[in-house]
């Protein structure tokens, strides 16, 4: 493909910044980020903790704003968006997938994802999209009666369900073992294989970045490193 | 300072408005037992300053004409220490700026100064003896017509005009409340006390010699049935018109009423203040501690016991009732000034001996203190109980489960922030019953506030729109034939005239008895009514009596059984009537009786000694000029005047009382509500900007809270309705004297403002605390999860 025809990328920032001021302190937490998410993507974010992973997720999808630079969602200036423009935003087109799940304890599996196709402009239905993660037959239990892995799950179901334009993950196997947290993985790559959902999975953990299509390497608010995997593997064959 | 105790103090500098909140609705339990009990002591102390300094007689008795001598005859019954006979009557009186007529009653001092019931002089001096035409006044007549020493007006006094010249203004504690004959309310503008030398009075009232009213002062171990029995027996010859203690005085009987309804409100309300106060703070401190369960788990972990761990709670409990108790006894003490000025003023007390109310204090600080002790010490033992691994650990996710109402919800349809709303409240049961309580006791507090209106205003319609429809009533010096009413109808502007007929009587039963008035009907009466509170009208039966209820349980009869009235004026005669109807009638004191059987009984022809009066509205000058200079007349009663004081009293009392419980039942609603909500936002936070991050806007994020406690203050409200029933229904029992029962009745209104004024305060407390959802930082509301 030559160079100066590209489609348009789903992300692109220039030079981000993010200072977070507590009293007298400083603390630069981007330092001037340059990136471009295409579509259809997986990229997979490595860095320490306190590298600004999870800043510069939190920018692209709407959670927060930079401090300076410019951030792009496709041809949409995110730094100028109110907060009116970011829940539309939000709610339109980012899939969030955390840590810790973060289902409605009070809502089923079902309830959870219909939570998000009720807002959304076009959902799959909320028993499609745990067809998806292979959860269909736990759909009427409650976060309290699955496993880590299960709500994690319904977590990226729901997430998906609103057919996403980028599915934001951060750690989605953080929380979870060896065994759960590859179910997950390999939930993401049929998502992102099947709907061609471009994906951001930040991870602290080296051995899930050979899934993706490229890898970015964050330390001190910069990219250190920014490489397309020769050869990808499925979830499957990674360990840790 | 240690560094637990500074985390201490930080804490509660963190939760400062939860903290206020719990402590505001403690001090209101704490203010009113404070306030009321404080108010109460110092009146009933004052009281009996006042009587003990200005010796304020103990037996009080009037008679037509008795020698001067019965009064040394009075002081040798058993049991007397001290005797004094007067001459007391009534004058019409003409003042300057004043239309019409005023009422004066007039008493005589002895000339070598009184000895019981003395006046305090307040300006000026006394009478002088060798002086005929001087006069002292009661201060607060004097008061209202400018009427300073060196003043004169006129008076009718036996029949004839005089000039009378002021000398001073006194006080007596005879006269703290003064009520004209035959009004419900105190009316300094149209009756006054006079005090005249006795040579003058017995001058003016061919009294030379006699007396006409006696006092008696009993000593300490006296048995006052006994001495009145013999006061009775000494009187009867000259006309006694029965003898009385002080609960038949009215000045005393008024202020006794008035002083129990408040002692039955400084025992009846603070108990339901301290109730949900106790609850609310039991919640509030429970959840605030319940999310300190990771600091608590950490404490153990560095090596602090459970004891220290427990104290240190239990003292940042501790700290919120003492602020509570403290703004307890400050606004406790500041509602007693505003109270005791009121009254003190209300009863011109000539000085006030302040009570603190110490056993409130010690009480109240008890109570509040044990309230918040026993709801942080609750919460702190669930926290102390974990594991610290456990503890540190973010709490397990609730348990959900499907239930039949949540089955049965399901089948709604709902949105599922809604489900969100009901799974809430059916997860925590019995923290939605505490909101559910709290806002319903503040309902309840404010409709039974509000119901004090209805209740004043059932009442005044009873009394002004349906029994005394008349706009004069004329009392007679003297009984007359019913030719006076004829005679009354040709006075200027009168439209209509009604005799009628009523003579004091000793009412018995057993050994029980009551001096109260036997009111005679005339058939076709469309002025002055009998009503009761229903505001249906009574036609008394030819063939028996009719009581109103207050009457009838003091002298503990009941319809069928019979009655002993003995007249005390002429023609003394003692008559047996069966008790046909015993009826509800707030105000009423007196029997009735058709006036064809009572003049039958009295075996006499048909005699009015009142004489009610339909008056066209713009002639009320001329029927006055021309009362004025009748005779015959003793004495006018304006029922627009009435009715004004009628409301000018019970407005003034009654706004302030209705005011603070206003103010109390919001505060509870907001301490309640705003509390409810802050723990809610706390817990839920992280679902919360959850629900931001997947899309929804900050209205729809707010639905989820503010929905679920306006629909608990919703539901609360009926519940309230409910509750401020049953409190007002305790407030009449508790409120009830013998002089007076409260009406009971309830109007749409009442229920209709407590619910608006509930609602609108829950509603400004959960959008206070929505406002707090838009200061979440979503970023780090996901990731730290407490």
């Amino acid at each position: 493909m030559p160079n100066d025809i590209r489609p348009l990328p789903v992300f692109r920032t220039e030079a981000v910044t993010r200072v977070y001021r507590t009293g007298m302190v400083e603390v630069w937490a981007l330092r001037g980020v340059d990136l471009s998410l295409a579509e259809g993507e997986m990229v997979v974010l490595l860095g320490a903790s306190g590298s600004g992973k999870s800043t510069l997720v939190n920018i692209l999808g709407g959670l927060d704003l930079p401090s300076g630079g410019r951030v792009y969602f496709r041809d949409r200036d995110l730094r100028r968006a109110s907060d009116r423009d970011l829940t539309r935003f939000r709610r339109d087109h980012v899939g969030f997938v955390f840590q810790f799940y973060n289902l409605v304890p009070s809502l089923t599996a079902r309830e959870n994802v219909a939570l998000v196709t009720e807002i959304a402009a076009d959902p799959m239905t909320p028993q499609e999209a745990l067809d998806r993660v292979g959860l269909a037959h736990r759909m009427d239990h409650f976060p309290a009666e699955l496993s880590g892995g299960e709500q994690q799950r319904v977590a990226i179901a729901r997430a998906i369900a609103k057919r996403p334009d980028v599915l934001l993950c951060d750690e989605p196997t953080g929380a979870l073992d060896s065994k759960t947290g590859i179910q997950v993985l390999e939930a993401l790559h049929e998502v992102n294989r099947d709907l061609g959902t471009a994906t951001v999975l930040i991870t602290h953990n080296a051995s899930i970045q050979r899934i993706a299509h490229r890898v970015v390497v964050l330390a001190d608010g910069r990219i250190t490193r920014d490489e397309v995997n020769a050869a990808r593997v499925l979830p499957g064959e990674v360990s840790w | 300072m240690r560094a637990l105790d500074r985390k201490m103090l930080r804490d509660l500098r963190r939760i400062w408005a939860q903290s206020l909140a719990i402590a505001l609705v403690l001090g209101c339990g704490v203010m009113v037992l404070v306030g009321a009990q404080a108010t109460q002591a110092t009146l009933v102390t004052t009281q009996a300053a006042y009587y003990e300094r200005h010796r304020f007689a103990d037996i009080f008795a009037g008679a037509t004409r008795a020698p001067e001598g019965i009064v040394e005859a009075a002081r040798l019954i058993p049991g007397v220490a001290q005797a004094e006979g007067r001459i007391s009557f009534q004058a019409v009186l003409d003042i300057d700026g004043m239309e019409e007529p005023a009422t004066g009653q007039i008493l005589s001092l002895p000339a070598t100064g009184p000895e019981l019931n003395l006046p305090l002089l307040r300006l000026g001096r006394l009478p002088d003896p060798d002086r005929a035409g001087e006069v002292a006044l009661a201060e607060p007549f004097a008061e209202t017509h400018g009427l300073t020493p060196g003043s004169r007006f006129r008076g009718v006094l036996n029949g004839q005009l005089r000039e009378l010249a002021v000398t001073g203004w006194v006080l007596s504690p005879e006269f703290i409340y003064t009520m004209p004959p035959g009004a419900m309310m105190p009316d300094d503008r149209r009756y006054g006390l006079i005090w005249m030398n006795a040579d003058a009075a017995a001058a003016a009232m061919d009294m030379s010699g006699a007396v006409n009213d006696i006092t008696l002062r009993l000593t300490r171990d006296a048995d006052e049935r006994a001495v009145i029995a013999a006061l009775d027996q000494l009187l009867d010859p000259y006309g006694g018109t029965g003898a009385h203690g002080r609960d038949r005085q009215v000045s005393h009987a008024f202020l006794d009423g008035e002083l129990s309804q408040l002692g039955a409100m400084a025992a009846y309300l603070p108990p339901i203040f301290l109730i949900v106060a106790a609850f609310l703070v039991n919640m509030v401190l429970g959840r605030l501690i319940a999310m300190e369960r990771a600091q608590i788990g950490l404490m153990k972990a560095l090596g602090y016991g459970r004891r220290e761990i427990a104290s240190h709670y239990l003292m940042l409990a501790g700290l919120i009732g003492v602020v509570g108790v403290g703004l307890g006894w400050a606004f406790g003490w500041w509602i007693a000034d505003a109270m005791i000025g009121l009254y003190g003023d209300f009863f011109r007390f000539p000085f006030i001996i302040r009570e603190w109310g110490a056993q409130a204090l010690v009480i109240s600080a008890v109570l509040g203190l044990a309230t918040v002790a026993l709801g942080g010490l609750r919460a702190v033992w669930a926290s102390l109980k974990l594991p610290p691994a456990e503890a540190m650990q973010p709490p397990a996710p609730p348990r959900f489960s499907r239930g039949i109402a949540d089955r049965a919800l399901t089948r709604f349809r709902f949105r599922q922030t809604t489900m969100m709303i009901f799974r809430s409240i059916l997860r925590w049961p019995g923290r939605a019953a505490i909101t559910l309580f709290g806002v319903a006791a503040s309902v309840g507090v404010l409709v039974m506030s509000y119901f004090i209106f209805d209740a004043v205003e059932r009442l005044g319609d009873s009394v002004f729109q349906q029994a005394n429809r008349q706009h004069v009533t004329l009392m007679l010096s003297n009984a007359q034939t019913d030719r006076a009413v004829q005679d009354a109808l040709s006075l200027p502007g009168v439209l209509g005239a009604e005799g009628a007929y009523a003579v004091p009587v000793r009412a018995s039963n057993g050994h029980r008895d009551r001096l109260t008035a036997l009111q005679g009907h005339f058939p076709g009466a469309e002025l002055a009514r009998l009503v009761d509170d229903a505001g249906r009208v009574v036609t008394p039966p030819r063939d028996g009596g009719v009581l109103p209820e207050m009457l009838a349980r003091a002298l503990d009869i009941r319809v069928g059984e019979r009655l002993t009235l003995e007249m005390l004026s002429a023609p003394r005669i003692t008559l047996q009537m069966p008790v046909v109807e015993i009826i509800a009638q707030g105000m009423g004191q007196e029997a009735h009786i058709a006036a064809e059987a009572l003049f039958a009984a009295m075996d006499s022809g048909p005699q009015v000694n009142m004489i009610h009066l339909a008056v066209q509205s713009d002639r009320m000058a001329d029927l006055n000029d021309a009362i004025k200079t009748t005779p015959r007349i003793g004495g006018l009663l304006d029922w627009a005047e009435v009715r004004r004081q009628f409301d000018a009293t019970l407005s003034d009392n009654l706004l302030t009382m209705v005011g603070i419980y206003t103010l109390i039942g919001v505060l509870i609603a907001i301490g309640v509500v705003y509390n409810a909500a802050r723990i809610q936002l706390a817990e839920r936070s992280y679902e919360l900007a959850s629900l931001r991050v997947l899309g929804f806007s900050r209205a729809e994020v707010g639905y989820v809270l503010v929905g679920e406690i306006m629909l608990l203050t919703l539901v609360a409200i009926p519940l309230g309705w409910v509750v401020g029933y049953g409190l007002a229904l305790g407030l009449v029992d508790a409120m009830s004297t013998d002089m007076f029962q409260i009406p009971f009745h309830i109007t749409r209104r009442t229920f209709a403002l407590a619910a608006l004024a509930v609602f609108l305060a829950a509603l400004g407390s959960v959008l206070m605390v929505r406002r707090r959802l838009d200061r979440v930082d979503l970023a780090t509301a996901l990731k730290a999860r407490e």
